[in-house]
């Protein structure tokens, strides 16, 4: 009897496990199908893509030309890397004075406490680009216009809100006594925040990197607007070049699509190990 | 070592008013408990004494020295905290070193007062692992060391103790009362527990909504209670409350009696009641009864009894050992 009843939760818990995985696998199918396509179809002549664009390359069909005309294209480097100095720069600016800010409105009381931290978190609900016209206009009159500055600031500022928001509700966590133990053994509150709570607090401090590094890599407006200009142009904005009014060139947006992502990939790849225990953090003790 | 003067100390938070005016002396060399009802103002005390809240009034001495306005690693404090507190990064030694390292102090010296703690405490196997690998005791002795390790004037401890299991709560109790002994240092210590209050304490502080109710050893807490209050609080299973009128008596308010001072006896009956519940210790037996008026009443007999759940019982007080209480529940002698 007793058995009998045990079988029965085992194979329900069975049963949920695999109804479970068979969720998510056909989630991550349906996401990651359409990089695949990007990513064979990149390896394929022209004719190849638009004949029979999902089946995989085959020596008749294997081309490089796309990647070719890519890196031909001597610029692509310089997008490249200007992509790579403004995601890199914003990240930290934004995980730097986000954490330094929630650490202040978590840990000391003072007046107005409350009301700054509802003013970072209205940043949340209120796109920046409602914005965007002024930003240009403060941006021509800082003569920022067609520098890396420029993106650099308003990725940061597009950031922090979330940043603040997530980091003070993790730092808020963090036991009162450690730091007080902390000021007992004479440590300054810059070493308490830097040597106590940071290390505490790198699951959240993952989690922001990823939520923030990816929508700046993909951007394609502000580049536009603010630094449109060929030094400074960043990959997304480079690769619009091969979509022209009348003819694109599908080899080079492919290849260059798939060299883009790369980077993300291994800045993903970084911070991962420590996104999952930063998502899992509260489910599971 | 240091002592502790406490002088009209207050603290609001925002309009809540939580200290309302602390005198205190506590004289070197003496272990000081701090026990009262939660949320009575006991952790903000001593966090105050800490330097880790600023007092909105008042001034502080530690040794003879004002305290009032300097950070809490200058006071010559160490404190030991309910959740431990471990830097989690960081092996046993270098918890225990952290804070003279902090303060520059030389290397051999640095070494020395580890190992003298490490070894009082017997941790000298674990001085290279990390808090993670240690149980909750090891872990509290650790803080217990980082603590010693200073040298302070002055040790403070809020609730050392209760989040270890039975067992080990009475072993580490020891271990302190020991370290007290041996150290012969200025000890402020907070606690919600009575055995701990009773046994440790050179003196015991009795707090009540951010006042001291009385300050005194722990019998003279027991046998001259100065009100209502701290007669109810010192003392396990709690002392009785018995209105005045139900015994006939005129010159007080209530009628306080322990529940060790209560006979029973049909011959000489002050009041009877119901038994309404027995709890049987081994060594001594806890007997509540309904009594109509004077309401539930708790004996205890010492060794063991047998007595049945319903059956009536007359009970006879002890007229020696009764206190009384006035309208304002303070003692009248
Ligand atoms: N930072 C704070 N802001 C506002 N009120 C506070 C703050 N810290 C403590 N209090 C209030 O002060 C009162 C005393 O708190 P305290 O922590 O000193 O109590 P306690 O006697 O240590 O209680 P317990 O025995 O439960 O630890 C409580 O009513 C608490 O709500
Ligand atoms: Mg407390």
């Amino acid at each position: 009897m007793s058995v009998d009843i045990q079988r029965t939760a085992r194979s329900q818990v069975t049963f949920r496990a695999i109804a479970a995985h068979a969720i998510l696998i056909t989630y991550t199918l349906i996401a990651l199908f359409p990089v695949f396509v990007i990513v064979i179809n990149s390896f394929k002549s022209r004719n190849a893509i638009f004949r029979e664009p999902l089946s995989l390359p085959n020596a008749e069909s294997f081309s490089l030309k796309g990647y070719e005309t890519v890196l031909k294209q001597g610029d692509f480097v310089l997008y490249f890397q200007n992509s790579l100095i403004v995601t890199v720069a914003s990240l930290t600016m934004v995980l730097l004075f986000g954490a330094m800010a929630a650490f202040a409105l978590s840990e000391y009381r003072f007046r107005g406490n409350l009301l700054t931290g509802l003013y970072l978190a209205i940043g949340i609900m209120i796109p920046i680009r409602l914005g965007t016209v002024a930003i240009l206009e403060m941006m021509v009159a800082s003569g920022l216009v067609n520098t890396l500055t420029a993106l650099i600031l308003v990725y940061t500022a597009q950031g922090l809100p979330l940043a603040v928001f997530i980091l003070s509700e993790f730092m808020q966590g963090i036991s009162d006594d450690l730091k007080n133990a902390g000021r007992i053994d004479g440590l300054t509150e810059y070493t308490i925040f830097g040597v106590l709570v940071l290390p505490l607090i790198r699951p959240a401090l993952a989690t922001v990197a990823v939520f923030t590094m990816i929508p700046i890599w993909n951007d394609l407006w502000f580049p536009l607007i603010l630094a449109p200009a060929e030094e400074t142009k960043t990959i997304t904005l480079g690769a619009q070049v091969f979509i022209g009014q009348f003819v694109t060139d599908w080899n080079a947006v492919l290849a260059s699509l798939s060299l883009a992502i790369i980077p993300v990939l291994v800045l993903y790849l970084i911070f991962s190990r420590q996104l999952i225990k930063g998502i899992t953090a509260g489910a599971v003790k | 070592m240091g002592s502790l003067s406490l002088k009209n100390i207050r603290k609001s938070f925002g309009n809540v008013e939580v200290i309302k005016g602390i005198d205190l002396d506590v004289k070197d060399g003496e272990l000081v408990i701090f026990v009262g009802p939660s949320g009575c103002g006991k952790s903000t005390l001593l966090r105050i004494i800490a330097g880790l809240e600023t007092e909105s009034t008042g001034s502080i001495e530690i040794d003879g020295d004002p305290v009032n306005g300097q950070s809490p690693s200058m006071r010559g404090i160490s404190m030991v905290f309910q959740t431990y507190a471990l830097y989690p990064h960081l092996t046993v030694k270098d918890n225990m070193s952290l804070g003279l390292k902090q303060a520059k102090r030389p290397k051999e010296l640095i070494e020395k007062r580890v190992g003298f703690a490490s070894s009082m405490l017997s941790l000298d196997d674990y001085l290279d692992r990390r808090p993670a690998e240690l149980s909750g005791g090891q872990r509290q002795r650790v803080a217990i060391g980082r603590a010693i390790v200073r040298q302070p004037k002055l040790f403070l401890f809020d609730e050392p103790l209760s989040n270890l299991d039975a067992a080990l709560r009475v072993n580490t109790r020891l271990e302190i009362a020991s370290l007290h002994r041996q150290l012969s240092a200025t000890m402020v210590y907070v606690t919600h527990d009575q055995t701990e209050a009773m046994t440790l304490a050179d003196r015991i502080v009795v707090l009540n909504n951010g006042v001291i109710e009385q300050v005194g050893t722990p019998m003279e807490l027991y046998n001259e209670p100065k009100n209502k209050f701290v007669a109810g609080f010192i003392g396990s299973p709690q002392m009785n409350f018995i209105p005045a009128s139900c015994l006939k008596i005129d010159d007080a308010e209530t009628i306080g009696i322990r529940p060790e001072n209560i006979l029973i006896d049909g011959a000489k009956a002050d009041l009877t009641g119901k038994v309404s519940h027995i709890e049987k210790l081994g060594s001594d037996t806890n007997i509540y009864a309904d009594c109509a008026d004077a309401g539930l009443i708790c004996i205890r007999l010492f060794g063991q009894h047998d007595t049945e759940v319903g059956s009536d019982i007359s009970l006879h007080f002890d007229r020696d050992k009764m206190f009384k209480f006035d309208k304002n529940s303070d003692t009248i002698n």
